[in-house]
């Protein structure tokens, strides 16, 4: 293991574990309104300052990195999944279903993502509640990020289609789904490693943009979107420096992760 | 005020020449000193500003954006003015005018030997013109709508050129206000509406980038010492969507003015540059939270019969802590709101009312009357449904999604749970005025008419615009079926105190009913450099160059440009 991926390990896990202790770090919440000291600048009881409506900056940004590390995997898995069963099955069946799905993820890779995202949202019902209308933009970020993923597994499962193994595993009889379970979609593991650490930063970054829309995780829960929307405002980064934490700790989280992956691939390789 | 200056510094002690060339230098002085004012007068250098949006149109009689409106505005000559300071209508190429008593008539005596910006004399023709342009149909001027009364064809009188009666088919209310919107045209200029009697003319335009006003030479006001208007030679106007970009360019002294700026950006100037900001106190604008209260709309039974129940309307506003909206989203540069009318409306608001204090107690127990009660913190109606719903309002406007956090608070204290929900501006009017799918709303109202008939399309109940039940074919409740009179009473008097009594009772149906849970009037925020002279930010649009034809920059402004 390299240096770099094993500081981009340590920092992912550092980065995971505060935020799952955000409980005990940070008592008051991250919804309490301290309405008499909005925008402060950080002191010992807000050790970030407060954002604009008087709530801890700091709790606020361990909450949100719990929410958007937990749920942006947990879209991420959702999104593999699909592409495994889009991609892989249409890969492995080859002729006319590669054909078909082939077509339909090129038509969804053409659709503008984040419109897509937009109208999605406006379909839903309002009266959801926060944790709930959380879980709901992850999946819709899982169920729309599925197709450039789809087209790299059908390109590895069509490869594996005529390897000598399932050739050889198909002249002894074996076929259909028993087939493609035991294996074709174990040797495609390497690939879906790969497409799910990939997604990960993907959709960290799409929920941020939605949230810098205004559109991602509904008030009050914080998420790395809704934190990175209070820079709107902010004219000089030498002002208020605390408030460039949560792109920071963005920024170092991605990169981590792109560290990670580029080291998978390397072994995939 | 320059010339002034100009004439002490050439007479002062150091500039005495030598006693024997006395005579020799004192009548090119004179000369100099006796040029100055006019010279001064007419140097006054080019302001500033930016325009959030591309002008739709330079057709005075078609504007219809904000864009449009500050350019109609700084170029387009009319016979009658509304003070953005005093809120009294002033005669400016109108030397007076008289109202018929039944409202339908309105008759003006014109000013003599004005021109317009290309030398095309101005006479009642061109009132008449742009009268019959502004009426026609087929132009689709929504300045003309204001003058659609009734059936029929408006119709001129020219007993000269300097005089001219515009009768109209049915009574207008608050005819004279109106012409503050109606710029007038040329009826004879080859250059149409190009030809403008305004302080500015429009001499470039480039698409996207930026808009240039030049000085009119023929504009006909004079200042008090007798020197033509406007003092500026120009004003640029950049087109500049970005707030951010346009607070970084007035730091940096490329911009004069920002005519309506952010609280938050107004604080960090003031921090830093308070000579530079200015808060007229509260706007005519007004934020406002509502519920949906249509009979069709697909929300549950129980949910509606809350939301039309005045007392629970009324309780959600006594739970709601408009200081803390207006300390903690407007940074203090709000008040809270009382109704429809804004104090800073002189005349119309009624001084009666207050703004509903937070009272959590009071709110409890008008719940209670209603058979709401408190169970662990949860409420719940009278059948056990736990009492919840949802806010929605347009994604991007921080401050309303704010204040819709901070409702959440307030309201969770009586055991309401609220759901913030944001969605983009077209899905969120597709909802509130199409399919009716939602519970509560935040918007808000941009006000810039003064008398209440402008505000017909919200309050009568069969109007489009009355939000929490459109489009009613008779009032579904005997207070709405109140206000449709009243607001037709107000519409169809001309006495202006019996109008007033009938606009008050409004303002208290609509204090006790609540159909619109008022939340704040914003203050009217701007910034100006210092080296404006004259500015004197007001309440009303346009807030800062209102007064533009006497605004002049600095000299060592001019000089750096």
């Amino acid at each position: 293991m390299s240096l770099a991926r094993t500081l981009a390990c340590v920092i992912l896990i550092a980065v995971c574990g505060v935020s799952l202790a955000a409980d005990w770090l940070a008592p008051s919440g991250y919804a309490k309104q301290f309405r008499e000291v909005p925008s402060s600048p950080p002191s010992r009881q807000h050790l970030l300052g407060t954002d604009e409506i008087g709530r801890d900056r700091f709790a606020r940004v361990l909450y949100g990195t719990r929410i958007s590390l937990i749920l942006a995997p947990a879209a991420a898995l959702v999104s593999t999944l699909l592409a495994a069963l889009v991609g892989g099955l249409a890969g492995y069946l080859g002729g006319v279903w590669l054909r078909i799905a082939t077509t339909f993820t090129d038509l969804f890779l053409s659709l503008p993502w984040l419109f897509l995202l937009i109208a999605v949202r406006a379909l839903l019902p309002l009266n959801v509640s926060p944790l709930c209308s959380v879980l709901i933009t992850f999946f819709i970020l899982g169920v729309l990020g599925w197709a450039a993923s789809a087209r790299v597994l059908s390109a590895s499962a069509g490869s594996l289609r005529n390897s000598d193994y399932v050739l050889q595993a198909r002249a002894s009889g074996l076929h259909g789904p028993r087939l493609f379970f035991v294996h074709v979609l174990p040797n495609l593991k390497p690939v879906l490693y790969a497409q799910f650490w990939i997604s990960i930063p993907v959709f960290i970054l799409s929920e941020a943009n939605l949230g810098i829309l205004g559109l991602g995780v509904a008030e009050p829960l914080p998420s790395w979107g809704s934190l990175l929307r209070e820079l709107e405002g902010l004219i000089s980064f030498r002002e208020e420096p605390w408030r460039l934490v949560p792109l920071v700790l963005l920024i170092v989280v991605v990169t981590s992760f792109q560290v990670v992956l580029s080291n998978n691939e390397e072994v995939t390789a | 005020m320059n010339g002034r200056r100009v004439f002490s510094k050439l007479f002062s002690p150091k500039s005495v020449p030598a006693k024997g060339h006395l005579q020799a230098f004192l009548l090119p002085l004179l000369c100099l000193a006796l040029l100055a004012p006019a010279a001064s007068a007419q140097s006054g250098g080019e302001l500033r500003f930016c325009l959030r949006t591309e002008p739709k149109t330079f057709d005075p009689l078609l504007v219809d954006d904000d864009a449009s409106l500050s350019i109609r505005y700084l170029t387009g000559g009319v016979l009658i003015r509304a003070n953005r300071k005093t809120q009294q209508l002033e005669p400016e190429l109108a030397e007076s005018w008289k109202l018929s008593k039944d409202g339908k008539q309105i008759t003006f005596k014109l000013r003599h030997g004005i021109l317009f910006s290309d030398g095309t004399p101005f006479s009642s023709d061109d009132v008449a013109y742009t009268m019959q342009r502004l009426m026609d149909p087929n132009l689709h001027s929504s300045t003309g709508d204001a003058f659609r009364s009734g059936a029929g064809k408006v119709t001129t009188v020219k007993p000269g050129p300097d005089q001219i009666t515009i009768i109209f088919p049915a009574p207008i209310v608050g005819l004279d206000a109106l012409f503050d919107q109606v710029a007038l045209v040329s009826a004879h200029s080859p250059k149409k509406e190009q030809a403008v009697l305004g302080p500015f003319l429009v001499a470039e335009y480039k698409a996207g980038s930026s808009v240039l006003l030049k000085r009119n030479p023929n504009y006909w006001k004079k200042d008090a010492q007798g020197h033509r208007l406007p003092y500026l030679d120009s004003i640029r106007l950049d087109i500049q969507p970005n707030g951010d970009v346009e607070i970084l360019r007035f730091k940096r002294g490329e911009l004069d003015l920002i005519n309506a700026i952010d609280s938050n950006y107004f604080d960090k100037l003031a921090a830093t540059s308070p000579q530079l900001v200015h808060d007229a106190g509260a706007s005519l604008d007004s934020e406002f939270m509502w519920f949906n209260q249509v009979a069709s709309a697909p929300i549950p039974p129980y949910k509606r019969a809350w939301f039309r129940s005045a007392n629970f309307r009324r309780a959600v506003s006594q739970a709601i802590n408009r200081n803390d909206l207006s300390r903690v989203v407007y940074n203090g540069h709000a008040q809270p709101a009382v109704g429809p009318v804004s104090p800073a409306n002189k005349f119309w608001f009624n001084s009666r009312l207050h703004a509903e204090a937070h009272n959590p107690q009071a709110a409890l127990q008008r719940l209670q009357a209603d058979g709401f009660r408190l169970q662990n913190g949860i409420l719940k109606d009278k059948d056990g449904n736990t009492v919840e719903f949802a806010i929605v309002t347009n994604a991007g406007n921080q401050q309303r999604e704010r204040m819709a956090v901070l409702i959440q608070q307030d309201l969770g204290e009586i055991g309401i749970k609220v759901n913030v929900v944001t969605l983009d501006f077209p899905s969120l009017l597709e909802r509130i005025s199409q399919k009716f799918d939602y519970e509560a709303a935040i918007l808000g109202f941009r006000n810039v008419d003064l008398d209440p008939s402008g505000q017909m399309n919200i309050w009568l109940s069969s109007a489009e615009n009355h939000a929490w039940n459109p489009q009613q074919k008779s009032p579904e409740t005997a207070w709405e079926a109140e206000i449709d009179n009243l607001m037709r009473a107000q519409a169809s008097a001309f006495d202006a105190q019996e109008r007033k009594r009938s606009f008050d009772r409004v303002q208290e149906i609509v204090y006790e009913q609540a159909p619109f849970i008022y939340l704040v009037n914003q203050n009217a925020l701007s910034a100006v450099s210092t080296s404006v002279e004259g500015a004197s930010p007001v309440i009303l649009s346009p807030q800062t160059f209102w007064n533009a034809e006497r605004l002049t920059l600095k000299a060592n402004t001019r000089a750096g440009r």
